[in-house]
């Protein structure tokens, strides 16, 4: 950051949608199209503040529907312009179509996801099934553990979409209410240094070009769709790389580090637990009172960029670890498959390395359920035991009453 | 609501409008005598005689499916294809990424531009409904044109809210329980009009003068337009594909493809038959009509007699009270 900027670093009291609300302004998108949905509602009505304000340049568009919503982000991506949306929960299961539309006509549209449960039994509470259930529609998605990082990740998405070996969507996920209404401590960075950051977007083919007409979204045959399909995982692919450039360029534009996954003390840890989101927060506090009170040597891994799955980084710091037993916890069911989506993840990641760690499953915090201190005290006992060869249940839910 | 000055601005001479550059490029896959093609070349002369540039969202149907196999395209002008239900939906969204850029400064002013969403009755009737009716009541600058072939053709000819009553489809075929369809079509231009958007137009292809006129003022209306027009289906109505345009034409002379329009709340009908034909006179063309013409069934002929004349006088009336002098 410019010298004469860092003095307009500001320290507010936000919480996660108003963090991510901020980060839209400030990103300043030429066309936003958004239904309101809970949890997300209120960062929906920070954003249209500012559109009434004149705060933004924005085109807002406020649709009748999440699949509108994606639907007119798609168009406006490939008209040229830089187009962001948020949802959460059903309104990201009712966009599911056009999600996979707009990765696989290659826009570079950002989102926010408010974590939401989806329905029956219908539920606005925080649980991670609506970005699990999207996982395969060709998104990057991200994940924040609290508000600064909903801000920091969406400021850094835009560059990651728009980086011409990407040119994919991007979401970013936060938990429903637990982050995107709790109010939080959040370093909010220059409007000036923000607009530097990102950047002017890169235009490739844009349907407002008249003077030289494109076809977007045609029709792709059998000799042709799988070779669209591969240049998808190529992306994908290139995401990773482009992920950890913006990181490492928000690092030294704004003093804080960005990696695919966040380690917290497993360079001597016996046991690793491996969380997405807001509770990796409270597992970080269990971890210093184990370490304190009984001396159990516990670490971390937040996953934080979750599509392309980072499998080496997650066995790099499992391998550097005294690792006996892992345990994974997932905020989504698989309903029969084993473990929840997070487990498959990391058993891939240990077969790619072909080691075999114990792994306990937890289902975690579905519909908002409370995840406390003592629970994770118990997931980590578990863990202990499986360690030392003991029976564990293979799938285990955390506050669960039966 | 702004009055619409648009008789100063002519649309040129047939001849004239033939000379200019075919947007839509042969070699598409439409089907011979497909009613579609003509409306979009009907579309981009108009366009290209007042000097615009459209800009397409085309709707998941025949039209995209026959114009853009990868790696070829018809398309001449730019277009973009998202899914079934979402065309107005798209056009919203590259109309308000227009705004933003042409505020911003980043985008040529000399150029004249205009966004048409384009779908069949499937698309809009059905399915695009929703997408349509946000984009409507968001008063989008912007075109929507139906061609309206009476049910789902691409797939095959399965039944939409747009299919008469007593046509044959395949998944309301006519059997020994069955005489096709139960229901009557949708009155959907009307539902359009009940947005309360500055111009509504019902146009066929074979009084093409009136379809250019209509072009005309939805070109040069600001906000959104809606145009529903008649798309003769050879394959899906067992029609001649040589009979295209007498088809068309018997639709309009029989009362049942009423042409009119809606300027500003003011209803209008644009063409009067002199001596409007049976009902039958526009079936007999059709293969999906063919059993209304068993003895047994002329009570059901009678019946969507009735059905033309119960809109035609609905519209009738709607022209009389919307124009009456308070």
């Amino acid at each position: 950051m410019r010298p004469e900027l860092i003095k307009e670093v500001k320290y507010v009291p936000y919480s996660g949608n108003m963090a991510a609300a901020e980060a839209m302004r400030q990103i300043n998108p030429d066309v936003v199209a958004a239904y309101p949905i809970t949890p997300q509602t209120e960062l929906m009505q920070f954003f249209a503040d500012f559109v009434a304000n004149g705060l933004v340049d924005t085109e807002y568009i406020p649709v009748e529907s999440e699949h509108s919503a994606m639907s007119a982000c798609v168009g406006a991506a490939a008209a040229g312009s830089r187009a962001m949306t948020a949802t959460a929960g059903p309104g990201l299961a009712y966009m599911w179509e056009v999600l996979g539309i707009a990765s696989g006509m290659r826009l570079p549209i950002v989102m926010t996801v408010v974590n939401r449960a989806l329905s029956a039994p219908i539920n606005i509470h925080g649980d991670q099934s609506d970005m699990m259930g999207a996982r395969d529609q060709g998104w990057i998605m991200l994940f924040s553990e609290n508000a600064e990082e909903q801000y920091d990740n969406l400021i850094q998405a835009i560059k990651i979409a728009e980086d011409e070996r990407t040119r994919l969507p991007v979401m970013v996920g936060m938990d429903g209410f637990v982050i995107s209404h709790a109010i939080e401590r959040v370093r909010l960075l220059p409007d000036k240094a923000v607009e530097e950051f990102i950047g002017e977007p890169k235009l490739m083919y844009p349907l407002l070009d008249v003077d030289n007409p494109v076809t977007h979204g045609p029709v792709a045959m059998t000799d042709s769709y799988m070779e669209f399909k591969r240049q998808q995982r190529e992306a994908m692919m290139n995401a990773y790389k482009v992920i950890r450039e913006v990181g490492e360029a928000f690092e030294e534009a704004f003093g804080k580090k960005y990696e695919h996954i966040e380690t917290y003390k497993t360079e001597d840890a016996d046991y690793i637990l491996i969380i997405i989101g807001s509770t990796a927060g409270t597992a970080k506090y269990v971890i210093d009172k184990l370490r304190d009170e009984k001396g159990i040597k516990v670490g971390l891994i937040k996953i934080r960029t979750y599509r392309p799955f980072p499998y080496y980084d997650v066995m790099d710091a499992i391998e550097a670890s005294n690792c006996k037993a892992v345990g994974v916890f997932d905020r989504a069911e698989t309903f029969g498959a084993v473990g929840g989506p997070l487990y498959s993840d990391v058993a891939t990641a240990m077969y790619l390395r072909n080691k075999h760690y114990p792994i306990v499953s937890f289902i975690y915090g579905l519909g908002g359920r409370d995840t406390n201190v003592h629970h994770i005290e118990e997931a980590i006992d578990k863990v202990m035991q499986a360690a030392a060869g003991k029976e564990v249940p293979f799938i285990n839910y955390l506050n669960l009453n039966e | 609501m702004a009055e619409i000055k648009t008789a100063e601005i002519k649309v040129p001479p047939l001849k004239k409008l033939t000379n200019y550059p075919e947007k839509l490029a042969p070699g598409h896959r439409l089907c011979a005598g497909c009613g579609a093609s003509i409306i979009i070349r009907q579309m981009f002369m108009v366009a290209n005689a007042l000097g615009y540039e459209l800009i397409i969202a085309n709707a998941t149907g025949c039209v995209e499916v026959c114009t853009s196999i990868y790696p070829y395209t018809s398309w001449r002008s730019p277009w973009i294809h998202n899914a079934f239900e979402n065309a107005a939906a798209t056009i919203s969204g590259v109309e308000a990424a227009y705004k933003a850029l042409k505020r911003k400064g980043k985008l040529p002013t000399d150029k004249k531009v205009k966004f048409v969403a384009l779908g069949g009755d499937g698309g809009t009737y059905d399915i695009g409904f929703q997408s349509l009716s946000g984009a409507l009541e968001r008063g989008h600058d912007f075109i929507y044109v139906c061609y309206d072939n009476e049910a789902y053709m691409n797939t095959g000819i399965q039944r939409s809210s747009a299919t008469p009553k007593y046509a044959n489809t395949t998944t309301q075929p006519v059997g020994s329980e069955s005489l096709g369809k139960p229901q009557h079509k949708k009155w959907m231009p009307e539902v359009a009009a009940a947005h309360g958007i500055p111009y509504v137009a019902q146009v066929a292809p074979s009084h093409w003068k009136d379809f250019m006129e209509k072009f005309k003022k939805a070109l040069l209306t600001k906000g959104p337009s809606y145009i529903n027009a008649f798309a003769v289906c050879p394959r899906g109505w067992r029609s001649k594909e040589e009979e295209g345009i007498l088809v068309t034409k018997m639709a309009v002379e029989t009362n049942y493809w009423p042409l009119f329009e809606v300027e500003n709340g003011k209803w209008r009908i644009t063409h009067r038959p002199k001596n409007p034909k049976p009902i039958e006179e526009y079936l007999k063309l059709q293969g999906r009509f063919k059993h209304l013409f068993k003895p047994e069934n002329q009570d059901k002929i009678k019946e969507l007699q009735e059905e033309v004349n119960r809109r035609w006088e609905w519209l009738n009336k709607m022209e009389e009270i919307s124009n009456r002098e308070e």
